[in-house]
């Protein structure tokens, strides 16, 4: 009854095209943004914001760079981690070189230096396809995590072999480093992910999304049409990295505050791939829900049993969450293969049609 | 000048000037090649009959190699506990087809692939819960393996060889051998190479997909032990073993997906080219290429073969 698109008329083709047609869809993103912008930072606690939120955001905003090269491209990569790495190290060596340069720019800019890298790396994506593609992007994961450890040009030649974030102001405020609150470092990342997911939003609508798509459907069959692959492609790995790069950026400058080249290991890779594809590949929301699943479910794992009075040890709590986890990735991929946008989806028809079952 | 004498030249003067190195470097490279290709051939087995990339491969390899050394510290004796830990693989084959491969039949392959990560997960949890997280020591004398070293007189030098290198060499071949008997001679080798061909087809003669993928993830599964026992034996069984299964990746990549030979040659041309890379050019850029050299070898040769050196031939049709 209340979510039906009866009466919305739409007069003409921008109004078709748009990105959220029904009154009632632009009326619930008002609502997420304005819990996003005003609610949670006024009633959050910092534990909130910073154990929760920022990783959050930082995930979901990687997820879409991966959900742009394998949900709408394609292309399977396991270089995630590696990308990200690429743009926090960018964005390190950047500003400890021109520090009187806004941070939040260098944080823009790390993320052309993870794009020209993925472009290379994307390379073979012409002649690979497949399973083979993803091994093959593992080497760019390897080769990358591998010269960040062992050159230490790319961390200052620091004795501890990490990069420490140095303390950056906008406006006089604090955004980075020890000082910065949470309350800012939160606006800042949000800043970031909802401009970027809106210029995503848009590129996926349009003709290069149009393009990304046709060459995942198949490749051949988009070369014939006139889609011109190699271009396609490795502009995919582009806007894909970019969108890693920054995430990696945001991730040591606004979440850990400190990073060792081990935090962008495979593992990183793996679990954006988990969220990109619990999430829905192909979607831009599955992106923000596969993030939420993946990140905070084992947080609530973690604080369920002592709440409910369980006495149980920590190590223990681990290995538990582990197995819950793997258990819950299986199930939700046999409940719902297409991800938690679908069942969004599906919830959305129900709620069309509702008090009827038809 | 200088820094193209140290790439081109430098290394091969090396290798002519102490040769007892070299050969020591490439039975290095060959031994752990034939390690990598025994992962790779568990991965091969369950693609071949079921589209599967399995990642789990690595962590069973560590959850077989787990409960044998665990069961063997409960007072089992070796060989009694290596045929428990036979069952244990089975009923995991037989677990694993019910609640995860039944239910998500005919799906994509990147979907499956992301079950077998979930059954990563999984298996991770349950091994330390059950097992903790400790490393453990292989019980490699109790299981008959050889120990010690023979040390071979060579062209003015030493070159050392591993007994339990020798036997891993030798048990590898030998389950290759027999792998390849099975899949050429037995009738339910042959009906796995007919479900590698088309499943729809091998349903229409009456071949069952549940026994055979019961059976593949059986096979495979009883190659991680061995798998598990070696490496186990080489160094010690822990859960940092499970990072041997992405060494197993460019392995496979370079075979193909699909050869159980190719994971062989593949195994032996990664092992060995890791080593000879680390040895003699790993000092020029700072050690520990190992890690990459691997995956750039396999970029290399992909890009000349894009299915790998023995996989079948990528045909598109529109």
């Amino acid at each position: 009854m209340l979510y039906r698109e009866a009466g919305q008329f739409k007069t003409d083709y921008t109004a078709d095209m748009a990105v959220f047609p029904i009154l009632q869809d632009r009326i619930g993103i008002a609502v997420i943004l304005v819990i996003a912008a005003v609610i949670i930072p006024v009633f959050g606690n910092a534990f909130l914001l910073q154990a929760v939120m920022i990783p959050f955001l930082v995930f979901s905003l990687g997820s879409i760079g991966l959900n742009l090269l394998t949900g709408y491209t394609g292309l399977l990569s396991l270089g995630t981690g590696a990308f990200m790495g690429v743009g926090a190290y960018a964005c390190y060596k950047l500003t400890t070189y021109f520090p009187g340069v806004n941070i939040l720019i260098w944080i823009l800019v790390s993320g052309f230096f993870s794009a020209a890298v993925g472009v290379v790396f994307g390379l073979p994506s012409l002649r690979i396809k497949g399973f083979y593609l993803a091994v093959a992007t593992l080497a760019a994961q390897f080769f990358l995590s591998w010269l960040f450890i062992r050159q230490p040009w790319f961390y200052n030649y620091n004795v501890s072999g990490a990069i420490e974030v140095p303390t950056r102001t906008l406006f006089g405020i604090p955004v980075t480093g020890a000082t910065a609150s949470e309350m800012t470092r939160y606006f800042v990342v949000l800043g970031f992910v909802v401009v970027l997911t809106w210029l995503a939003s848009n590129l996926v609508h349009g003709r290069i999304g149009r393009m990304w798509m046709a060459v995942r459907d198949m490749d051949l069959a988009a070369e014939l049409i006139g889609i011109r692959l190699l271009r396609t492609k490795l502009l995919a790995f582009a806007v894909s990295s970019f969108y890693c790069g920054v995430a990696g950026a945001l991730m040591v400058f606004i979440w850990y505050g400190s990073a060792e080249p081990a935090v962008f290991d495979v593992n990183l890779s793996f679990l954006i791939l988990f969220m990109v594809i619990i999430g829905g590949l192909g979607s831009l929301t599955g992106s923000f829900y596969g993030a939420a699943l993946i990140y905070i479910l084992p947080i609530v794992l973690r604080y369920i049993p002592p709440k409910l009075g369980i006495p149980i040890q920590s190590a223990m709590v681990e290995h538990i969450q582990h197995m819950v986890v793997g258990a819950l990735i299986v199930f939700f991929l046999i409940v719902e293969p297409a991800g938690l946008a679908r069942l969004w989806q599906i919830g959305k028809q129900k709620l069309r049609v509702w008090p009827f079952p038809y | 000048m200088d820094l193209l004498y140290k790439v081109f030249i430098d290394p091969f003067v090396q290798m002519g000037t102490a040769p007892d190195l070299l050969v020591q470097t490439l039975w290095d490279g060959l031994v752990a090649g034939v390690l990598y290709s025994l992962i790779a051939l568990g991965f091969v087995l369950i693609f071949k009959a079921s589209g599967v990339f399995n990642f789990a491969q690595g962590i069973m390899v560590v959850f077989a190699a787990l409960t044998l050394v665990g069961l063997h510290e409960h007072g089992i004796p070796a060989y009694l506990a290596l045929a428990i830990t036979i069952a244990v693989m089975f009923g995991l084959a037989v677990g694993v087809e019910r609640l995860m491969l039944r239910p998500l039949v005919n799906q994509p392959d990147i979907i499956l692939f992301m079950a077998t990560f979930g059954l990563t997960y999984f298996l991770i949890g349950f091994g330390e819960l059950v097992f903790g997280g400790d490393p453990k020591v292989m019980i490699a004398s109790q299981l008959g393996l050889p120990k010690g070293a023979i040390d071979i007189k060579f062209a003015g030098g030493f070159v050392s060889l591993q007994k339990i290198d020798i036997a891993a060499t030798i048990i590898a071949s030998l389950m290759v051998a027999s792998l390849a008997l099975f899949f050429q001679k037995t009738r339910i080798g042959r009906a796995l190479r007919a479900v590698a061909d088309s499943h729809k087809a091998a349903l229409s003669v009456g071949i069952s997909l549940e026994q055979i993928w019961v059976i593949v993830w059986f096979a495979a599964g009883l190659v991680a032990l061995a798998t598990g026992i070696m490496w186990g034996a080489r160094s010690e069984v822990s859960f940092a073993l499970e990072i041997i299964a992405l060494k197993a990746l460019p392995v496979l990549i370079l075979g193909g997906f699909t050869s159980v030979p190719g994971a062989i040659v593949g195994g032996v041309i990664i092992g060995v080219g890791e080593k000879l890379g680390e040895f003699y050019w790993g000092p020029l850029l700072g050690s520990g290429i190992e890690t990459w050299l691997a995956y750039v070898i396999a970029l290399v040769f992909l890009l000349f073969r894009p299915q790998g050196l023995f996989g079948e031939k990528i045909i598109e049709r529109i």
